[in-house]
């Protein structure tokens, strides 16, 4: 076990010696001591490393991680896990804003309350957050899946693309072109298995779907004289 | 972007350390504010009222201002200067009278605040030298709130710095952006409300005064808000004896709130509470949009 305390330490060559871990060498395990809500910590990893964070991070704690796994002990601030490619990062406490924007692949799990614009853009990464959702998340969603325990925001998958959300409590409003969908057995196996990597005990079969109408996104010729 | 701190003590025997808890928040926020910095300290040891007054030269019109505006008053007067302000306490029956005669004796200088528990310092330049300036650290207090400024909407000078007071001990602290500042404050001009600056924060600050002279409460004039601020804002917002939070509906200006059994801390992010005692086990949580927080003693 590697540890690193930001107490003493500078970030940047926090960040730097975790960049530069090489695939094989056995340096996997590290722990981040008093992050105290600094900015940008274990962003950019590229590498099978596992990352303990002990306490709050500031803004975009994980961006752009690939493979690594980076559990944050505490809450998260705005943009964790923003952009990220693959890998797995895991929130004990709760997220703030635009949680997991953007990202192409991987598993972000929020153990707590993530805020609004949680998946705002997601084009493939998978989230799971124990508790509730705020405003206009999965807003213009492309791929993914956005799993929420408890209860959604205002204005939930506007502008949807093919994102899935699924939703276990109630849902403020939907957003333009999000809709209520059947839940087929492939959604309960895809929502059990997210919710088992998540490390979220709970029951699949208590969760409602919501998708595209693809009433919005899609060129209707009817609508031609419109431009 | 601008950064925003608040702390309200529960626990009144933190009072001896709050300027130390506050000039290091607000240290936290300097990337967020590099260009200007100021903080309103409220305390409740002083037993008549006071104003506190920003001067261009202190060497020349400090010394026996004091003696003058008690010559005015008819009253004592006594000044405890901190760089270029000062603080000129007097009975609380006076507070209105001293302002006044020292908006003659020295017209070229600004009114920073008036009131019975109220007292604020702000001036361009960096957060962590502002603070020094004024010797933060050494402050006793009950409540305030600070804020570190990357201007937007107007010059950077000390006047559109933050915090704006527009009426007795009442004053806020704002991130944000307002978008119909012109109207509103061509608004609360015809109300009989003055404005010192362009600024959009201060006409925010003229609003909530103008509410609650109408006999609103700090909650009901934030409710107000609602309808009648549009833009980016978070709020933070001092009176005599309490503050409150309020966040616009969109809610894009970051935003935490802590509380423990000793007090109710506000940071734009959390690395501003980092520092405070107990904060580890505090109540750590993100205010809702269009939802008015408020605390007071």
């Amino acid at each position: 076990m590697e540890r690193y305390d930001l107490a003493t330490g500078s970030l940047r060559e926090m960040n730097a010696q975790l960049q530069a871990v090489a695939p094989g060498e056995n340096l996997t395990a590290w722990e981040i001591l008093n992050p105290d809500g600094r900015h940008a910590i274990a962003v950019g990893l590229d590498a099978p490393i596992e990352v303990r964070v002990m306490g709050p991070t500031g803004y975009y704690c994980s961006g752009m991680n690939q493979q690594a796994t980076v559990r944050i002990r505490g809450n998260a601030g705005p943009g964790v896990a923003e952009n990220m490619m693959s890998g797995k990062v895991i929130v004990e406490g709760d997220a703030s804003q635009y949680a997991g924007a953007t990202g192409r692949g991987g598993l972000l799990a929020i153990k707590g309350n993530a805020s609004s614009r949680c998946g705002i853009s997601m084009k493939g990464i998978d989230i799971v957050v124990g508790g509730s959702v705020g405003h206009m998340s999965c807003f213009m969603g492309q791929k993914g899946n956005l799993v929420v325990c408890g209860d959604a925001g205002e204005a939930l998958g506007d502008s949807l693309y093919e994102a899935r959300v699924f939703v276990r409590g109630s849902v403020k409003s939907l957003g333009a072109d999000c809709v209520e969908k059947e839940m087929r057995p492939e959604h309960l196996a895809a929502l059990e298995n997210l919710l088992e990597s998540a490390e979220i005990d709970t029951d699949p079969a208590d969760f409602r779907r919501y998708g595209s109408a693809r009433r919005l996104y899609n060129f209707d010729i009817d609508n031609a004289g419109a431009y | 972007m601008c950064g925003i701190v608040g702390l309200f003590l529960k626990d009144t025997s933190l009072a001896p350390e709050f300027g130390t808890l506050m000039a290091a928040m607000l240290a936290q926020m300097s990337e967020r504010g590099p260009d200007s910095a100021g903080f309103a300290v409220y305390s409740q040891t002083r037993d008549g009222g006071s104003v506190t007054l920003r001067v261009k030269t202190p060497e020349t019109d400090l010394p026996d201002l004091d003696i003058a505006v008690g010559e005015v008053i008819g009253a004592p007067v006594s000044m405890e200067v901190r760089a270029n302000h000062a603080v000129l306490s007097m009975p609380a029956d006076k507070v209105e009278a001293a302002r006044a005669a020292m908006s003659r004796l020295r017209p070229d200088a600004s009114i920073m605040s008036w009131g019975d528990a109220i007292e604020i310092f702000k001036e361009v330049g960096q957060p962590r030298d502002v603070t020094a300036r004024f010797d933060l650290a050494s402050m006793e207090g009950t409540h305030g709130i600070g804020h570190t400024r990357m201007a937007t909407e107007s010059a950077v000078t000390t006047m559109g710095s933050h915090p704006f007071s527009t009426g007795k001990d009442q004053c806020l602290v704002h991130n944000g952006s307002l978008s119909n500042h012109n109207a509103l404050r061509r608004k609360l001009v015809r109300e009989g409300l003055t404005f010192e600056t362009e600024n959009d924060s201060e006409v925010a600050a003229a609003y909530l005064t103008w509410r609650m002279g109408q006999g609103a409460s700090l909650g009901e004039a934030l409710e107000q808000g609602l309808e009648d601020l549009d833009g980016f804002y978070t709020f933070v917002v001092g009176t005599k004896d309490g503050f409150g939070v309020l966040r616009d509906p969109i809610a894009c200006k970051p935003a935490v709130l802590a509380e423990t059994d000793r007090y109710v801390a506000f940071g734009s992010e959390y690395r501003a509470l980092a520092g405070l005692p107990g904060i580890a086990d505090a109540q750590v949580w993100e205010p809702e949009p269009a939802t008015t927080y408020f605390w007071s003693r």
